[in-house]
This record gives C-alpha cells, sequence and structure tokens, in this order.
C-alpha cells in the first residue's frame, strides 16, 4: 500500500491557507518582523520556534487580529484579512496564559463562543458535549477554572478555541506551564486532537523540543526573521545555517576554510592537523570561511584507533551522565572541545571510559553538515 | 499566651468603643426624659443595693419606641434617607466606575498619580470642602455666575437647599471610597481574558459586559456598601447643603438631641438607625467574605 506523505509544501499546486507576503511589523523603532514572507498550508501543525523576543509571538498576534502589519499582506484563504477585526475571523487562539474567564464554569467557557455566534441551544449543548468528550473533561463542566489542575485548564483553553471550529488555530506556548512529564503526555494528546479535528494549527514556542515533537514543519525565527523553515528531521539534519544548528539541540561547530572537490570538501580547521574530510552539495571557493556542524550522537568514541574518514585523538574532560546516554567532553590538542555521545547499554560500573582517558574520536564524511554562514 | 493577647485586642477595642456606648446608648433609649443632668429617669443608684437595681429595671420600657411610630416624621425621615443614599449611591457609581476604569487603562507610570489625585481632597478637612461647595452652589455662587455668563440661563438656578445639592454633596464626599475598590478590581483585571474574548467573537462592547463587569462586581459592590452605609446617617451634608426641606434622619437625631434635649428619644432613632444599617453591613461582610474563599483557593 503506497502511503501517502503530507507534504502540501511540496505541491506547486497547492495553495496556502495563511501568505505572509513581505510582512513588516515596527514598534517605533524597534523592528518585531523584519520582511517576513511565508505559506501555511491546510492541515499543517507548523511550528514558530525562536529564543523570546525573536518576533514569534508578534508574528501569531497578526494571525488573531491584535496586530496589524507596518508594511506587507497577511493573506488567510486568499482574503486580505488585514481589514478584519478579531471578533469576525475564522481564526482562535489558546492563550499562554490560558486566559479562561474565571468567573465562568467550564462548560460556560467552552460555549462562550458558540453563544456569540447566536447558534440555537441545543446546537451549543451538542457542540460543548462534543469538546467535552474530546478533552476528557465531562466530569469537571461545572467547575469554575480556580478548582481544576493546570492540566485540567490547558485542556479547557484548547476545548474553548477549538469549540467555533476555527480554520485556524492559534497555540502560545500551549504547554509552557505545565510540568514536563504532563507536557510529553499533551504534547502526544495535541498531535491527536490536530489529526482528528483537522484544524491548522500554527504553535509558538521556545522550546525545540515541543517544535520538533509536533510540528509537520518547524520556523526557526530570529531578530524578526526567518532563519530557516523545514520539516523537523531537515532541521535538524540539515541545518542551513549556523544559527539554526546552534539552536536545535546539542551540535559540535568547527571553523574552518574550504576546499573543494567535486561535492568532497577538505576542511582546514587547525595548524598541524588532518584536515577533516566531509561531502556537500554546496559550492565553496578555495579557502572559503566554512563551519562543520556535527551533532554528538554521529561521533563515535574508541580506545583504538579506528578505520573512519575522521579520526582525532583527544583526552576526556567531563562526562555529562543522563541515565540512558552520556556525553563525553573531549579536549582536543588544539584546545577545542569536541562533545560525542554514546547510549549506555552497559551498566555504569562497566562503562568502558572515565575521566582523563585518552581515547580516539571519529565520524564518516557525510555525518556533518557544512555550512557557508 | 501570646495568641491570646492577639485576640484579646481586638474584642478590648470593639468592648470599649463600641458594645459599652451601645449599652448606654440602648439604656437611655429605654428610659423617661427630665429635667436634670442628665435629662432622663431613671439613673442607676447602686447605694440602695438590690432593691435599687429592681427599681432602676423596673422603670424601663419600650415608651420611646411606640413613641417614633406614631409620628411620621421618623418613619418617613428613615424612608428619605435610605432613598437619598440609595440614589447618591448609584450616582457615585455612574460616576465613580468610568473614573476608575480610566484609571486602570492609563499607563502604569501614570496610575500612582491619579491614585493620589483621587485621595488628595482627603487632605483638606472635610468640613471645609462642603461650606466650598455652598459657595460654588448658592443662587450667587460661581456655577450660576458662571452659566448666567456664558448666556446658558437667563435666571439663577435654584440649586443649594434641594435634594439635588445633597446628592452632589453626597458623590463628591464619597467617590474615592468608589473609585479605589472598584480600580483595585480592575487594575488585577488580565488583558489577555478581553483579548480572548474579542477572539472568540465578541465586539469590545460586548466584551465589557459580558468580561470586564462581571469580574469587577466585587469592587463594585463593595464600593457600593462603603457609600451607602455612611450616606444614610449623613448629617453634614444634608444640614449645609440640603435646606430645612430636606428630611434625613441624621438631622433628625441631631434636633431631638441638641433642639429637644430629649435624649431618650434621639437615642431610639440612633438605635433603629444602628438596626436598619446593620442589614446592609452583614450583607458586605458575608460579600467580603465569600470574595476571600473564592481567591483562596
Amino acid at each position: 500500500m503506497p502511503q501517502t506523505v503530507f507534504a502540501p509544501w511540496d505541491d506547486p499546486n497547492e495553495k496556502p491557507l495563511i501568505s505572509f507576503q513581505r510582512v513588516t511589523k515596527r514598534f517605533g523603532d524597534f523592528t518585531a518582523i523584519d520582511d517576513i514572507s511565508l505559506d501555511i498550508f491546510s492541515r499543517e501543525f507548523f511550528a514558530l520556534l525562536g529564543p523570546s523576543g525573536c518576533g514569534k509571538t508578534t508574528l501569531m498576534r497578526m494571525l488573531a487580529g491584535f496586530e496589524t502589519p507596518t508594511e506587507g499582506k497577511i493573506f488567510l484563504a486568499g482574503q486580505d484579512i488585514a481589514p478584519v477585526p478579531p471578533n469576525k475571523r475564522a481564526v482562535n487562539m489558546m492563550f499562554q496564559s490560558y486566559a479562561l474567564f474565571p468567573h465562568l464554569t467550564v462548560w460556560d467557557n467552552i460555549a462562550f463562543g458558540l453563544k456569540r455566534e447566536g447558534k440555537d441551544k441545543d446546537a451549543i449543548e451538542a457542540r460543548v458535549n462534543e469538546m467535552l468528550k474530546l478533552t476528557r473533561l465531562e466530569k469537571f463542566k461545572s467547575r469554575k477554572p480556580h478548582q481544576i489542575s493546570g492540566g485540567q485548564r490547558q485542556r479547557v483553553a484548547l476545548a474553548r478555541s477549538l469549540a467555533k471550529a476555527p480554520k485556524l488555530l492559534l497555540l502560545d506556548e500551549p504547554l509552557g506551564a505545565l510540568d514536563a512529564k504532563l507536557r510529553q503526555d499533551t504534547q502526544f494528546e495535541l498531535v491527536d486532537i490536530q489529526e482528528k479535528t483537522g484544524t491548522t494549527f500554527v504553535i509558538v514556542t521556545h522550546d525545540q523540543e515541543e517544535a520538533m515533537t509536533v510540528a509537520s514543519r518547524v520556523a526557526v525565527m530570529d531578530e524578526g526573521k526567518l532563519m530557516q523553515v523545514s520539516t523537523p528531521d531537515r532541521i535538524y539534519e540539515s541545518p542551513d545555517s549556523v544559527y539554526v544548528a546552534d539552536f536545535i539541540g546539542d551540535v559540535n561547530i568547527i571553523e574552518g576554510r574550504a576546499h573543494q572537490t567535486g561535492d568532497n570538501v577538505q576542511v582546514i580547521w587547525a595548524e598541524g592537523q588532518p584536515p577533516l574530510m566531509a561531502k556537500t552539495q554546496k559550492d565553496f571557493s578555495l579557502d572559503q570561511q566554512c563551519w562543520l556542524a556535527i551533532r554528538p550522537e554521529k561521533v563515535a568514541i574508541s580506545a583504538e584507533r579506528p578505520q573512519a574518514p575522521n579520526t582525532l585523538r583527544g583526552r576526556i574532560l567531563d562526562i555529562a551522565y543522563l541515565g540512558n546516554i552520556s556525553t563525553y567532553h573531549v579536549e582536543l590538542p588544539t584546545g577545542h572541545v569536541i562533545k560525542a555521545q554514546e547510549a549506555n547499554t552497559r551498566r555504569i560500573a562497566r562503562r568502558s571510559f572515565t575521566w582523563e582517558d585518552e581515547v580516539w574520536l571519529s565520524w564518516t564524511d557525510t555525518a556533518g553538515v557544512l555550512l557557508d554562514r | 499566651m501570646r495568641r491570646l493577647v492577639l485576640i484579646l485586642v481586638p474584642y478590648l477595642w470593639l468592648l470599649c468603643l463600641f458594645l459599652i456606648p451601645f449599652v448606654i446608648v440602648m439604656k437611655i433609649s429605654l428610659s423617661d426624659v427630665a429635667l436634670s443632668i442628665p435629662p432622663y429617669t431613671p439613673q442607676l443608684d447602686l447605694s440602695a443595693g438590690w432593691q435599687g437595681i429592681r427599681d432602676f429595671f423596673a422603670e424601663l420600657d419600650f415608651e420611646n419606641f411606640a413613641f417614633l411610630t406614631t409620628d411620621d416624621l421618623y418613619w418617613k425621615a428613615y424612608l428619605s434617607s435610605l432613598q437619598i443614599a440609595a440614589i447618591s449611591t448609584v450616582l457615585t457609581l455612574l460616576v465613580g466606575f468610568p473614573i476608575a476604569y480610566a484609571m486602570a487603562q492609563s499607563p502604569d507610570e501614570w496610575r500612582p498619580t491619579l491614585m493620589m489625585l483621587v485621595i488628595l481632597p482627603f487632605w483638606t478637612s472635610f468640613l471645609i470642602r462642603v461650606y466650598s461647595w455652598m459657595g460654588i452652589l448658592a443662587n450667587e455662587g460661581v456655577l450660576n455666575q458662571v452659566l448666567l455668563w456664558l448666556g446658558i440661563i437667563d435666571s439663577p438656578l435654584q440649586i443649594l437647599n434641594t435634594k439635588t445639592a445633597v446628592y452632589i454633596g453626597i458623590v463628591y464626599t464619597y467617590l474615592p471610597f468608589m473609585i479605589l475598590p472598584i480600580y483595585a478590581a480592575l487594575e488585577r483585571l488580565d488583558g489577555s481574558l478581553l483579548e480572548a474574548a474579542e477572539d472568540l467573537g465578541c465586539s469590545r462592547i460586548s466584551a465589557f459586559w459580558l468580561v470586564t463587569v462581571p469580574l469587577s462586581k466585587n469592587g463594585v459592590i463593595a464600593g457600593c456598601f462603603l457609600v451607602f452605609i455612611p450616606a444614610v446617617g449623613e448629617f453634614v451634608i444634608p444640614s449645609l447643603l440640603g435646606g430645612s426641606k430636606t428630611l434625613m434622619i441624621g438631622k433628625v437625631l441631631w434636633e431631638e438631641f441638641f433642639s429637644n434635649r430629649d435624649w431618650p428619644v434621639a437615642s431610639a432613632v440612633a438605635v433603629i438607625l444602628l438596626l436598619i444599617l446593620v442589614i446592609p453591613i452583614v450583607l458586605f461582610q458575608r460579600q467580603e467574605q465569600k470574595q476571600r474563599e473564592a481567591e483562596g483557593t
């Protein structure tokens, strides 16, 4: 059975649900959003990821209608939404603080938007019950927000924003207030609900793990600009800038000069050291400055010198034991510190390496990514 | 031991400054008027021993309370006081809410200044401020002069010595008591709630009615009680601004006490007033209690 991959962004005939066209937003002389163009497609789970102050929340608030772009246009289903006020948009938002109405019960909170639409009583009743069931809140429907737990409040906020069946749901750091364990469960629940309802979700988060878990595509932002927009695996495996490589997960960055022959590049990185070997699709001019980004889990650590395109000798400086894996910080004679990760398949007492051990690090020529910025 | 002392202090306070005076007033209200010093009988004569105490209690009766029902002046005065207090409370709310709302909406750095401006009138004596209203509202007063000069009116308006002047006086005097609790409630209001309401389809106005108003309810109720309770017994404002036609129980009480020198009837009027006020005070306390419980969890 051929599996159809959900990738509307690769299909040139697909019309985007949301389209930012050269959008800029300034607050006074501060530029929050700097000339962004971006398409988001129907049924996507799209994550805006970046450090605080990068403009991701502003981008979302422009979709909700709480901010208007200074320059450029935003289209929702082909319609320019700049003149449409928030209460007339087929967009709903789940607030970071949840913004549940404290004077209303869970039931009334969920029914709030439906009542404003002027639907008849039975329709509202049916829809609210459906939402309560979806978010497993039936038992709490007559409680007030201060009488339920943080996780339940989060689900009420989700149910309330989904009740009007919006074309687009915006989630502003939806899991920020939950503890780590609950957060993981809720992440999968969110994906589940997104698939069940077929709504387009746009999530704002500063937590890269959260973005990777839930999103179909991730946009990494910095200082009002989009750094890279791609699927989570591509963002991780083939970042296109040092910023993205560094922001997502753990990475070793080695700076050097490129000597390219075909798709093979020799990276001259330190005096008296053999060059590092890497493969790339990009074109580098001779001696162009470049950065080799390599993930710690792709660096192997061994006592004997292995057969590999890249081998480096070093001394273990530090070991971070994380239970399932350990990260070894290995200092090279050049002063560089390279991180290598190993799964702890053996008991800790039988670990092969310890502090101050001389070891060999190795990786293949395709393990790293060569970056030009 | 320390806890006992801590609990004892407020009780002692209440005992000395409320319960004992109240018992004295109650006792006077049950006595008869007499030409003596003090002007009522019986006096407790402890030197006569048990017999004296028994005689003393035998002479107390509810005559004065019965008298209050025979003359319709009294119940009319009570009713009129309640009415004036109620109308003034509504007026104070109508003036105070927008002010509190504007304060809560203003930029953070302005708020302390605005708050100061609300409290500032307290720095001047209440009596002086009411007197100055006489100067403003009189027929030859500032207000009439300005209106005449502007050509809005041909002859001076009679405001002083009417109920309108009493309303103006009460609204002016008690406005801070209305503004402060409402401001406190509005200031705590999370702005994202209004955004959420708009996001869910509310217009600005309906978001105000469905979110801002219910969430400031506690402040509004507190403000109304803080204005209504003292306004019922208000004496200075009606006597200075209201003229002889404005009937309020505070004024009646004053006249019974100082003009008629009928301490027992004056005391009976005071006791009834207190009983009337106990109802809203108890309601107020219960409201406060409920609010604390709702916030506590």
